[in-house]
């Protein structure tokens, strides 16, 4: 579904990720991990079109993101999850209204989807805080949101960056239950985390592959954990 | 769907396309400012263009067909030489009509210069006669030559020396009027393309999120370009509507007012003004539009 050949990517200076191949197949589990700065966030934008490599050759859904128009990129995007590192969310608008902005964008919302929304807040134990607007919330209901948001479209892919760097182990671990959950229905997942300990947990529920990023290119790293 | 359909949807409001971006403030003023102040002067520029318009017509339809042969004799020639003049234009291809002016007539002419009482037996006030010309037209230069041979004292005049610049000036009122309101279509996309501006850069963490959860561009732009084509339609209302009110008040000048009199609208032309904030807001569509695809351009 997403596929990375030989790719590198450069701000400007030099190379920051080099010859990266990746394949993001229904049901695969990934971890991506690597120390602050290594090129997680930019590998994972790479993965939604944020970004165009700077050589190599990106594949989204069997096409080639460049060959993409915008229409089409958008049209990608409603079917990958991403719960970005900073949430991005509208601070203008309620958090119900931001877990719902994909469907209010792609012309999906209406009555059908109200109860799957609540139920989403449910889970992610947001529903009392479903008329706060994000900047009233804390980190942690902030990424339980952004979490929320990243799957309401019930999505193929969900790529998810650091989502449990500001909640407690027991939200975490919910966090991650979910993400097993929406896995063994066939979605693809990739969860950039330097939280070694929710890499073994998860280990114990699914077949997960952990990459590593390390001078520049991505290693499958294995044992070791 | 028509443009005009198009246009209704549009303003009809999606109210949640509308509460994704959050309110755009003064620059969303700054526009229905902008299109009333523009409205308001497009209504008179529209107005000079339809009365020097019909001015320039009303003189080259009245002044064309018509021409006079002026003739100044002693008083024993008067006679022969209009005599003569008669059985020219008589025999002139391309004259219609020509008819000896009855001195109760000459009298009316001369009226409003010496008043009621004047004497016009016995002056020596040169006689008119008055030629009309049919479709096809004669010959000017032939003719005057035909009557400066045969009747000396007979000067032709076919009104064409000062029914030219009159009617030239008018049409290039016409022409400036047109001329004004394109400059004003075009002030108006500029200033509304800056507003435009001004939100969508104050708005370009908005556009990003809308983007990154999957947003097309023209789901985006739509959400400001209803809010701007909308304020610019409420702002020209306003100012037609006032710019109307200004006209239908212009105190009447009498017929000697010429040319004043007839700034204005006449009868149907009444409905042309309130083209005008369909006009602004098709303007403003089109301006934000523009501005927004170009914004968006720049991010993936
Ligand atoms: N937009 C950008 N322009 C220039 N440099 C950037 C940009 N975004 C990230 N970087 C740099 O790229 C490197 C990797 O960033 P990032 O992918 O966010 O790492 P990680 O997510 O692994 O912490 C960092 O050194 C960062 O400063
Ligand atoms: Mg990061």
């Amino acid at each position: 579904m997403i596929e990375l050949e030989n790719v590198a990517h450069s701000y400007g200076g030099g190379e920051l990720l080099s010859d990266v191949s990746l394949k993001l197949v229904p049901g695969s589990f990934h971890f991506l991990t690597g120390p602050s700065g290594a090129g997680k966030t930019t590998l994972l934008k790479l993965c939604y079109g944020e970004l165009l490599p700077t050589s190599g050759r990106v594949g989204l859904f069997g096409r080639d993101l460049r060959g993409m128009s915008r229409d089409d990129i958008a049209r990608t995007r409603q079917r990958i999850g991403v719960v970005h590192q900073d949430c991005a969310f509208l601070d203008h608008l309620p958090l119900d209204e931001n877990v719902a902005l994909p469907l209010t964008v792609s012309g999906r919302a209406g009555l059908s989807e109200e109860g799957n929304l609540r139920e989403l807040l449910a889970w992610v134990g947001l529903t009392a805080r479903a008329n706060a607007l994000p900047p009233e919330l804390s980190g942690g209901e902030r990424q339980r949101a952004a979490l929320a948001r990243a799957v309401i479209m019930a999505p193929d892919v969900i790529l998810a960056d650091e989502p449990t760097g500001n909640v407690d182990w027991e939200m975490s671990q919910r966090l991650l239950t979910l993400l097993v959950e929406l896995n063994k229905m066939g979605k693809a997942v990739l969860i950039a985390t330097h939280d070694l300990a929710l890499i073994r947990a998860a280990k114990a529920q699914v077949a997960a592959r952990v990459l590593r990023i390390k001078d520049r290119r991505l290693h499958l790293a294995g044992a070791e954990l | 769907m028509s443009a005009a359909q198009r246009l209704r949807v549009l303003l009809a409001g999606d109210r949640q396309a509308d509460r994704v971006v959050p309110p755009t403030g003064f620059t969303v003023w700054l526009t229905v400012f902008t299109a009333a102040a523009m409205a308001f002067l497009a209504v008179f520029a529209l107005a000079l263009s339809l009365a020097t318009g019909r001015l320039a017509d009303r003189w080259s339809e009245a002044l064309a067909r018509t021409a006079t042969v002026r003739i100044s004799a002693p008083e024993g020639q008067m006679q022969a030489q209009v005599a003569a003049v008669m059985e020219i234009l008589r025999t002139t291809p391309g004259i219609a009509t020509a008819r000896v002016l009855p001195e109760a007539e000459q009298r009316a002419l001369l009226e409003p210069w010496f008043g009621p009482d004047l004497p016009v037996a016995q002056l020596p006030v040169p006689q008119l006669i008055e030629v009309t010309e049919d479709g096809a037209g004669y010959d000017a230069a032939g003719l005057r030559l035909r009557l400066a041979g045969e009747a000396p004292g007979a000067v032709f005049d076919d009104h064409t020396r000062w029914r030219r610049p009159l009617v030239r000036a008018a049409g290039r009122l016409r022409a400036l009027g047109m001329i004004s309101l394109g400059l004003i279509a075009l002030a108006t996309a500029a200033m509304i393309t800056l507003s435009a501006k001004a939100a969508l850069a104050a708005n370009a963490r908005v556009i990003a999120v809308l983007r990154l959860v999957g947003a097309r561009d023209v789901y985006i732009a739509r959400a400001f370009v209803r809010r701007f084509a909308g304020r610019a339609l409420q702002g020209a209302g306003a100012g037609t509507a006032l710019g109307m009110v200004a006209i239908a008040f212009l105190p009447e000048a009498d017929a000697a007012g010429g040319f004043l009199t007839g700034l204005g609208f006449a009868g149907a032309d009444w409905a042309l003004p309130l083209l005008i904030p369909p006009a602004a807001a098709f303007v403003a569509f089109w301006a934000t539009r523009a501005a927004a695809l170009r914004v968006l351009r720049e991010i993936t």
